[in-house]
């Protein structure tokens, strides 16, 4: 399957990058190479074979409904911040 | 390894690990090195070895932390852009559990951002350069942990595989690199790239090296709820002698002529000790690769969705509004491969594409895994190269993703099905490269599959 221009634009836009002219056009050519390699998998037959999507042996694991202690405080992690006021971490206009 | 006692003093050891670090500089190997507060955590082990008080299983020990790990001791930064100025306020379940036994860390390790790599190119401090041939590349993504161990400035170092990053840079540099059974180690602390298949492990000098550290490091932690039980420590030896494996698909003209030798002699070694091999077909595993480079930008794009630019890190300046805070912040701060990684994982999960590949490659998985749990009713473990080649040049892949992603075709499926794979040195190329291979065995092996590496020396 080939990318085209406005694929890359729309998949930038789920990723939030704001791409160049320059990358853009990288990636057209990057992406659908690699598109063209994973495509192959159309080749392997899975009929009537469930997916995997994690190999741990889970089971639901429970614990006590109760606060436990975080390793990192408020402050600690206000402190990763460049800008806070008020307890609280300051951003550009939403809107 | 060389552990501080009452004639070696841990400061003696982390000074000249120090001082070796200074002196392969031009490797670009350490993103930091932890010179002051090493010194000091190696002077209180040394007041304690006075007072005869009992220190721990690597008192003194110094050791290199890939720079994906979590600790307050310099900034956390995965050799990406987008975390510099980071330094976290907790630490890594692994990371505390080696420095309460008295690890010492000298420094961070360079690696390809978040892990994206596999030649440690992708870095935004630049690459890391092979110890056996500065013209070549450290392999990767671990590969300033793998090319401090290799140069002997460290005894150990730690790394993370999610595809092959602590096997490829330990092959190309000629030391023992572990990928431990999916849920050994916590992965608490740690930079998450796939979460279904991250593994974090280790490289050492040794075999007995890396048995000591997985008997520290492994075992359950309840801040990680993908950790299994401690079993490391409880697992029963296998009796010799075995059944070794060997790939038929794995053995053509794809793979370097002279690993294909180095295979080919290691396995008249184990006849010679009365090994039995076995020839597996496993007509799926040509498939991994795919499946691997759906699935794990799938996890890519959802984990690494968190870097925004708001709470920690690098922010883009004078941005109007918060929508582009976050795009100028995320175009600026990841790197070419970051970039292609998410976007082809938002690709395979987007509407219309969801089913022909995500779905796709998680039936794949399904697959795999069947292939190796069948194998593993044949035999006890499988040896196969690690990667197709030896350490290659630096440049010689970069522009071309795809021609990079081929490096990883023969470490990933072990990821997708949670087995572990140690990489033994074999040798080296007629031009002085190391040759390595791996042992592989079915999950929950990992003490036997060390042990039995002795049996390929």
């Amino acid at each position: 399957m080939e990318i085209k221009r406005e694929d890359i634009l729309h998949l930038a836009d789920l990723s939030n990058f704001s791409l160049s002219e320059k990358e853009a056009k990288s990636l057209e050519g990057d992406l659908s190479n690699i598109i063209k390699y994973i495509s192959q998998l159309d080749k392997l037959d899975t009929k009537n074979i469930e997916p995997t999507y994690q190999v741990f042996e889970m089971d639901n694991i429970w614990r006590a409904d109760e606060i436990l202690e975080q390793d990192a405080k408020r402050e600690d992690l206000l402190a990763l911040t460049k800008e806070s006021k008020d307890n609280q971490i300051k951003v550009p206009k939403v809107l | 390894m060389k552990i501080a006692n009452k004639t070696v003093s841990a400061e003696r050891l982390v000074r000249d690990a120090l001082e070796k670090a200074k002196h392969f500089a031009d490797y670009n190997i350490f993103t930091f090195l932890n010179e002051e507060g090493a010194i000091a955590r190696a002077r209180e082990i040394d007041a304690r070895i006075k007072k005869g008080e009992k220190v721990g299983r690597l008192a003194g020990v110094p050791y290199a932390m890939k720079e994906n790990f979590l600790s307050p001791d310099g900034e956390t930064t995965a050799s990406a852009h987008i975390l510099q100025g980071f330094t976290s306020p907790i630490t890594a379940t692994s990371i505390a559990k080696l420095e309460e036994e008295g690890a010492i860390m000298i420094g961070r390790t360079n690696m390809d951002a978040f892990a994206h790599g596999s030649s440690t190119e992708n870095s935004y401090f630049g690459p890391t350069l092979n110890s056996h041939d500065k013209t070549r590349v450290a392999g990767g993504s671990s590969g300033g942990s793998a090319v401090a161990v290799a140069l002997d400035i460290v005894e150990f170092a730690t790394g993370t595989d999610t595809g092959g990053s602590i096997r490829q840079p330990a092959s190309f540099n000629g030391i023992y690199g572990l990928k431990p059974t999916y849920g050994c180690i916590s992965r608490y602390g740690v930079v998450a790239m796939a979460s279904s298949t991250d593994c974090i492990g280790f490289f050492t000098k040794t075999p007995d090296d890396m048995d000591l550290l997985m008997s520290i490091a492994s075992g359950q932690d309840s801040k990680d709820l993908t950790t299994l039980p401690d079993y490391y420590n409880n697992e029963e030896k296998n009796p010799n002698p075995q059944k070794i494996g060997i790939i038929k698909d794995f053995d053509n003209d794809s793979v370097d002529s002279e690993i294909r030798n180095a295979l080919a002699s290691k396995i008249d070694l184990l006849k010679t000790k009365g090994h039995e091999i076995i020839e597996l077909e496993m007509p799926a595993l040509k498939y991994a690769l795919a499946a691997y480079y759906i699935i794990v930008p799938a996890e890519i794009a959802s984990n690494l969705s968190r870097y925004d630019g708001i709470r920690y890190g690098f922010r883009s300046d004078d941005s109007k509004d918060l929508d582009t805070l976050y795009n100028n912040t995320r175009n600026e701060g990841f790197m070419p491969e970051n970039k292609r990684r998410i976007m082809i994982g938002n690709f395979v999960l987007s509407s219309g594409f969801y089913d022909a590949y995500f779905l796709k490659a998680a039936k794949a998985r399904t697959l795999i895994i069947k292939e190796y749990k069948n194998a593993f009713k044949k035999c006890d473990y499988i040896l196969t190269p690690v990667a197709p080649n030896p350490a290659f040049k630096l440049g010689e892949k970069t522009g071309d993703p795809v021609a990079m992603y081929l490096e990883d075709v023969m470490s990933v499926p072990l990821n997708l099905a949670g087995v572990p794979g140690l990489t033994i040195p074999a040798g080296k190329t007629k031009n002085g490269l190391p040759i390595g291979l791996q042992l592989i065995g079915p999950r929950r092996s990992d003490k036997s599959l060390i042990k039995f590496s002795k049996e390929l020396m």
